[in-house]
């Protein structure tokens, strides 16, 4: 698969800067004009901020899997979101007056466009795609997902990262305020995660902001946040409100917390436990469908694939290097 | 109705029933009656009798103390009862790891419990509350004599043990398990006090 450099991007294909500004201006008239004729698919990301709302013109992404998807249910009551506390129900429960509008992301560090940007145009102008993936979380249980959202290349690549930018470091919202797990200090706040610039434009990598076809929930990261499918879950960061190019590999939040039990890297690895839990299998979570007793004595573990099935496209970016070192 | 016969058929069989609403409420639960177990029913199954298993195993500690401080002798006649219902939550625990979430894969399970330290000290405290709970007889109590007060004082080893296991076994927010730490520091810390000052009294200091 060829994957192109960001230096590769010629100032040609890049918006003129007045253009960019009145991009909005020139959609309207540009409906007004084609009308219909105009098609769903010509129209960029559009995001309706009401909870639940059906998200528009969003197109089926590369890479799903055509396994059980998780119910609705599963995907928002079951989730790890430190932020609104350390209980698998708390994301859920504890995040239900989180406003996540208006949302800016602060774009910094080394590359060319630098700025703060209003969420809608941080993904403009891609079209939102569907992508089901697994999620594979380091506690050993998993999820299928159907995801919605851009690209993270698309999006790294068009900020343009100067050559001595090597990693992509994201960081949530800190607000304790309205998130009241950052009351306790069970993580250094607020969440930092990140990923080498080639892992960031690999075309897995996805930032989502829907589930479902749906406004991404709360208890999922709303309104924006990482999907990295081959690595453990909480490499996943939520609620992004930055992204910088750096020089130097951040310090990530659970590498922080406990550095001899989650790494950098985190890719999911069967053949690497972690200290004190085996990788090799994982639990699928509801994986029977069914309520009752089906769904405690008919629901065996199943093995945990390397880089969770995703190796295909992303063995490359690890090849030389020691995957049990660099866990 | 004498004090002792209300015990024995009115208030034990009470206690009994009461105790086994945690276990009722797994099976209820299970069937969706009234609840559920959420997304993940067989790790909530096991973290219920988990949980259950260290209340009791605290509850049985603080029998003797309560005994002591308030001078109510008879409340002695329930310990053995609450110390077994702590064997059956660990047992219940014990059992919904092996079977629902081992699937009873044999190697998986040996890994577990020799390579995985927390799953060790979890596994170590089960095999002596097995021993205890097989020698709670009063049978057993006369022919093992004075090495029965020797193995039943291994409850004291059984609850730091649990305790660590659950420590150990969180990710990260040690909040419930420091509850449990802190409660079992109180009761052991009391008997070392208990001991003291009574040796104390003996020898008339």
């Amino acid at each position: 698969m060829l994957i192109r450099r960001p230096t590769d991007i010629r100032s040609s294909e890049i918006t003129p800067r007045e253009v960019f500004l009145k991009r909005r201006e020139l959609l309207r008239t540009g409906l007004l004009a084609g009308g219909l004729a105009m098609g769903g698919s010509a129209i960029a990301a559009v995001l309706p901020p009401e909870r639940r709302a059906k998200l528009p013109d969003v197109v089926p992404g590369k890479f799903s899997t055509d396994e059980t998807v998780n119910s609705y249910t599963d995907v928002t009551t079951y989730n790890n979101y430190y932020e609104f506390g350390t209980d698998k129900s708390d994301p859920f429960e504890n995040s239900q007056e989180f406003e996540s509008r208006p949302w800016t992301v602060k774009v910094d560090g080394h590359c060319e466009k630098t700025g703060i940007f209003d969420l809608e145009d941080f993904i403009q102008p891609y079209a939102l795609e569907e992508r089901i993936y697994r999620l594979r979380c380091v506690e050993a249980w998993s999820m299928v997902i159907p995801w919605v959202g851009v690209p993270l290349a698309d999006i790294v690549r068009r900020h343009r990262p100067l050559s001595s930018a090597k990693y992509v470091v994201f960081e949530t919202l800190l607000d304790p305020e309205r998130m009241p797990g950052q009351r306790s200090r069970n993580l250094h706040w607020p969440y930092v995660e990140g990923l080498t610039i080639a892992e960031a434009v690999n075309p897995l990598s996805l930032l989502a902001v829907g589930v479902y076809g749906e406004v991404l929930p709360n208890q999922n990261g709303a309104p924006i946040r990482l999907v990295v499918p081959w690595k453990y879950g909480f490499k996943s960061i939520k609620g992004i409100v930055s992204m910088t190019f750096s020089e130097n590999r951040p310090r990530t939040a659970w590498e922080r917390a406990a550095p001899h039990e989650y790494g950098f890297y985190a890719n999911v690895n069967p053949n690497v436990d972690h200290p004190r839990w085996s990788q090799a299998r994982e639990r699928r979570i509801g994986s029977t469908g069914e309520s009752g007793l089906q769904s405690i004595f008919g629901a065996p573990k199943q093995e945990t694939l390397m880089f969770n099935g995703y190796g295909e496209q992303v063995a490359h970016l690890y090849e030389g290097l020691d995957l049990r070192q660099n866990f | 109705m004498d004090v002792i016969r209300q015990i024995r058929f009115v208030w034990k069989p009470a206690l009994f029933l009461l105790c086994l609403v945690p276990a009722l409420l797994v099976v209820t639960d299970t069937l969706g009656i009234g609840g559920s177990l959420g997304a993940n029913p067989i790790e909530e199954i096991q973290d219920r009798f988990g949980n259950w298993a260290l209340r009791f195993i605290l509850i049985t500690l603080t029998v003797t103390p309560l005994r002591q401080l308030s001078g109510r002798n008879w409340l002695l006649r329930f310990r053995r009862m609450l110390g077994l219902f702590a064997f059956f939550y660990v047992l219940m625990h014990f059992l919904t790891w092996l079977v629902l979430d081992q699937g009873l894969l044999l190697s998986a399970i040996k890994e577990d419990i020799f390579e995985r330290p927390f799953i060790t000290l979890g596994f170590s405290a089960f095999v002596i509350l097995s021993l205890m709970a097989a020698t709670s007889t009063a049978g057993m109590r006369r022919r093992l004599g004075r090495n029965w007060q020797r193995l039943h004082n291994g409850i004291y080893l059984a609850a730091v043990l649990g305790v660590w296991h659950y420590w150990w076994q969180v990710k990260k927010d040690i909040s419930e398990p420091l509850v449990y730490a802190v409660l079992l520091a109180l009761l052991l810390g009391y008997r070392v006090w208990h001991h003291r000052t009574r040796a104390q009294h003996r020898t008339g200091q």
